[in-house]
């Protein structure tokens, strides 16, 4: 068997390993536009920010490849014939498949303003991207970063980094309100500020004016600001790369459409990873999953029908992590952005601002369904299990240190935690603790 | 398009990170100071040398801590390693390579040629006779400035890492081991006109601690030498399991040696500099367990040839004491393990040549309730654990298949854990039942990662 993967991000990689690994026969083709060896793109910015080269960014040693019998081939795949099961690739001969696996992955979403095109002006999702933005803000004063999510922060740290004063412009009227509940963007909001990043919400970009070079120099917003810029960063989003799966004639929405085998509608074409949508969802679960690991299980889960066990894809909780600047962010399982219906919310602060947790719960069982952290380390299995589980939240509270994944000696707040919630819910009981501390360091 | 994987890097070639202008001032009194030690060094009248002497150690301890206040004590506490790979210093580049031939050559003149160090030594003869009762010599002046160096380099450390209580507690607990049990305890031994012995070094890494001859020696110091003998019997062969059995070896690696408290606070700058290659991991396997091999069999033979069963052994002990203490003793630990930091990372010794981080390792990997486990699904892969790691260990392999970190090398410095934006690793101490499983999060492939 001839297995052809398009898209060496970890969707397209991790396919080709479990492929491997099920099938050690298989003939197997890694093909990715970008770079010749896989390298993880959350890592981008660490490159930027000089704590890492770039050989530290790839999963991978070089010698990995072809030890396992994986080749690699740098080049673009520029159409792929479904009919005759063959790929077109920009330079060489075309590659004929039995399986192919679209893994291309996303490309930035950038709204139509005037002046986009100037030089300084740009989105982030890439290598190429990376290069260009370490050629264009050296040794400049002032940049833009426009768009409220998670790319906006990892923009506005690389900037900061560099002593570049940073604008943040953020179209909602708090830090990524799509996702975070408001206790949460207020205490980040606080947070970005005193790095001194000057995070405006509620501002839109109108447009961008250049200099005569064609290069960028200010940024208008819709309230009439004129914001001198060097450098803009564009974060506003990311969309399925569906240029391959649109040329080749497979169903497409937002996404490449696939069923839950992640087959596309040609027969022996697969897509997983940011660039396919699910036709039909789990209830609660989103169509277009573009993060690391879903495109690694993804990954995992279509290499098992590639290699003729077929298996359905079930992404289980949901859980996410990140960083903004130094404060670390982990959730598991559903925590709403808005208050909901039958779902009570309970959320601790310490007053340094440095430490947030938010758990949600049913009303009518207290059964636990999902929880925040903000500078607090939780475990992901005791979590997965809680949700599972649906246990009550006296109990997740009694138990909490048990999900404490904070390094040894770091101050515990459980004890502050139960009591807040005591005082927000007289009514729900707390069983008695389970003792951690230093007794742990035996247990 | 092309890879990027050209040394060059091809990120658009950022400049250099430039100092600070302000950092710039506290590194020129380190520079003035250094001036001043080479002075002292010149200087044949005592009194001029001495107050060159503690001009020197004031300016560089000054400008040391001054530097840190203002690299660290001015930004927001976190983990912030900016332009580690972008400043010649921390990237091999030219300060680096200066700073290690200057490091080297201060060890090729201690070994071989002290009499250059003749004015330093007498400076110090005060210092000497009040701490110790006696003149001074080339060990208590390298003792000075080694302690010096990790009280200073540590000053700076609980200053870079003041946002974390583990790190916290391991740089106060080097700095005070190093400071009451490597160099105050020892000199008062000596002012109390008894054998010197540092309390913190054990058999195997002081090999000679149970080599007959310092055995018979201590003895003969009564009963503080014979308390000495017991105390080095039950640290290396009592303590040594026990402890590492519940706390994996960091106890001592990273929270009491010597040698590892100098890499945790004057090597911490060049951590990342570890090879982390599968060459290099074979190169250590080669060496570590060779030199642990060797120290036993050495210290066996010296016992069976003190028992005079068999008389002939002086013919092998000698020459094989004499290279282990060359080559091992003085060569590896020293001019290689201190004198390559700049370039090898900071734990070159206790990685490659150290027989008791073997002996520890051997007993962590199989026998102890220490791992640093991985958090669910969580890894992104970005490398920052194995960037960290200043025994080279490739850190995110594991993580990234959910495998807990169960390494002989892992010294428990607890870095991987604080660099990891996603807050994946920590280090745990738990029942060694299902020690080695993976998280249920991320299905192990068996393709092989070393
Ligand atoms: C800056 C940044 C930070 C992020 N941080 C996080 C994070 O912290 N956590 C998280 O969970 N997610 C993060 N993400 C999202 C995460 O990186 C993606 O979800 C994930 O990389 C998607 O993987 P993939 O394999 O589906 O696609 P990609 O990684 O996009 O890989 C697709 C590859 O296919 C190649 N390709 C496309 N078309 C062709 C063609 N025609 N021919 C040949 N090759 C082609 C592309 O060059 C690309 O290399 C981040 C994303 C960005 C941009
Ligand atoms: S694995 Fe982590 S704790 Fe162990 S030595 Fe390396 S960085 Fe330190
Ligand atoms: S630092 Fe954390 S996220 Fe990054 S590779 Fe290591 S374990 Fe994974």
């Amino acid at each position: 068997m001839h297995l052809v993967i398009i898209g060496n991000g970890i969707a397209g990689v991790t396919a080709a390993i479990t492929a491997r690994r099920l099938a050690p026969a298989a003939r197997i083709t890694l093909m990715g536009a970008e770079s010749a060896h896989h390298y993880s793109r959350p890592a981008l910015m660490y490159l930027y920010l000089g704590h890492l080269r770039y050989a530290d960014v790839k999963p991978y040693a070089d010698w990995f490849w072809a030890e396992n019998h994986l080749e690699l081939v740098q080049t673009e795949a520029t159409g792929v014939d479904v009919a005759a099961r063959t790929v077109q690739l920009a330079t060489g001969p075309h590659l004929a498949y039995d399986r192919l696996l679209l893994a291309t992955g996303s490309v930035p979403r950038i709204p139509d303003w005037p002046g986009q095109q100037l030089a300084g002006v740009q989105g982030f999702y890439g290598l190429p991207d990376l290069e260009t933005m370490s050629r264009n803000t050296q040794g400049i004063r002032r940049a833009v970063v426009v768009g409220g999510g998670l790319i906006g922060v990892e923009l506005a740290e690389m900037l900061h980094s560099r002593g570049i004063h940073v604008t943040w412009l953020v179209r909602e009227g708090r830090y990524w309100q799509s996702v975070l509940p408001p206790e949460e963007s207020a205490l980040l909001e606080a947070y970005f500020r005193k790095y001194n990043i000057d995070l405006q919400l509620n501002s839109e970009v109108r447009e961008l004016l250049g200099n005569v070079q064609g290069q960028v120099r200010a940024v208008v917003t819709t309230t009439g600001q004129e914001l001198p810029a060097e450098w803009v960063g564009l974060a506003t989003g990311v969309q399925p790369n569906l240029a391959l799966a649109k040329a080749a004639g497979l169903d497409t929405d937002r996404g490449i459409l696939v069923n839950e085998l992640l087959e596309t509608s040609a027969p022996g074409v697969y897509a997983a990873g940011d660039c396919a949508q699910h036709r039909q969802p789990a209830p609660g679960e989103v169509a277009v999953e573009q993060l690391w690991y879903t495109g690694r299980m993804q990954g995992e889960t279509v290499a098992h029908t590639l290699c003729g066990q077929p298996t359905p894809y079930r992404r289980g909780e949901w859980f996410n992590s990140a960083k903004f600047f130094n404060l670390e962010y982990q959730t598991y399982g559903r925590v709403p952005a808005r208050p909901t219906a039958g779902i009570a919310s309970f959320c601790w602060q310490h007053p340094n601002g440095r430490h947030l947790l938010r758990l949600n719960f049913q009303e009518k069982d207290q059964a636990v369904t999902g929880v925040n952290a903000l500078g607090l380390r939780q475990r992901q299995d005791v979590w997965e299990h809680w949700l599972r589980e649906k246990t009550p939240i006296g109990t997740v509270l009694a138990q909490l240190a048990a999900a404490n994944f904070d390094p040894e000696f770091a101050r515990q707040h459980e004890a502050a935690i139960r009591r807040a919630f005591a005082r927000q819910f007289p009514s729900i009981a707390v069983a008695k603790p389970r003792r951690k501390g230093l007794f742990g360091l035996l247990k | 398009m092309q890879d990027l994987t050209a040394p060059s890097l091809a990120l658009a070639q950022p400049p250099p990170a430039a100092v600070p202008a302000g950092e710039k001032l506290p590194l020129a009194a380190v520079a003035l100071g250094l001036l001043a030690l080479l002075a002292a060094a010149a200087d044949a009248d005592p009194g001029r040398a001495r107050l060159s002497l503690c001009l020197a150690l004031a300016l560089v301890s000054g400008g040391a801590l001054g530097w840190a206040w203002l690299a660290f004590g001015q930004r927001p506490p976190g983990w912030h390693p900016h332009d580690l790979w972008r400043r010649a210093s921390t990237s091999r580049g030219a300060v680096a390579w200066a700073t290690g031939v200057a490091l080297t050559g201060f060890y090729v003149v201690l070994y071989w040629f002290p009499w250059l160090l003749e004015n330093l030594i007498r400076a110090l003869d005060p210092f000497s006779q009040w701490l110790r009762h006696r003149p001074a010599d080339q060990w208590f002046l390298y003792g000075t400035f080694y302690t010096l160096a990790v009280l200073v380099l540590g000053g700076r450390g609980l200053w870079k890492y003041r946002f974390s209580r583990y790190h916290l507690a391991r740089t106060a607990s080097v700095m005070f081991f190093q400071l009451g049990f490597g160099f105050l305890l020892p000199g008062l031994l000596l002012a109390l006109q008894k054998p010197e012995y540092y309390f913190s070094y054990f058999w195997p890494l002081k090999y000679d601690y149970l080599f007959p001859g310092t055995v018979a020696q201590l003895l003969h110091g009564g009963g503080l030498g014979a308390f000495m003998v017991f105390w080095g019997v039950v640290m290396s062969f009592l303590a040594t399991p026990v402890l590492t059995y519940f706390l994996g070896k960091r106890w001592y690696c990273a929270w009491v040696c010597g040698c590892g408290g100098l890499a945790e606070t004057a090597g911490d700058a060049y951590r990342h500099l570890s090879d982390k290659s599968r060459q290099a991991w074979r190169w250590e396997v080669r060496l570590i367990y060779p030199i642990l091999g060797l120290i036993i069999l050495l210290t066996g033979l010296l016992w069976v040839g003190a028992s005079g069963a068999v008389p002939a052994l002086g013919v092998v002990t000698g020459p094989l004491g004499q290279f282990y203490g060359f080559v091992i003793g003085s060569v590896f630990s020293g001019i290689v393990g201190v004198g390559f930091y700049p370039l090898m990372g900071s734990r070159v010794w206790c990685r490659f040549g150290c027989p008791m981080a073997a002996y520890l390792g051997l007993l962590q990997k199989h026998f102890s309730r220490f791992r640093i486990s991985t958090n669910g699904g969580q890894c992104i892969s970005c490398g920052n654990c194995s960037n960290a790691c200043e025994m080279g260990i490739d850190v995110k392999q594991y993580a990234q298949r959910g495998e807990p970190i169960v390494r002989a090398a892992c010294v428990g410095c607890g870095l991987c854990a604080t660099a990891c934006p996603r807050g994946v690793l920590n280090l745990e101490n738990g029942p060694r039942e299902g020690r080695l499983a993976a998280s249920t999060f991320i299905h192990a492939d068996s393709l092989r990662i070393l």
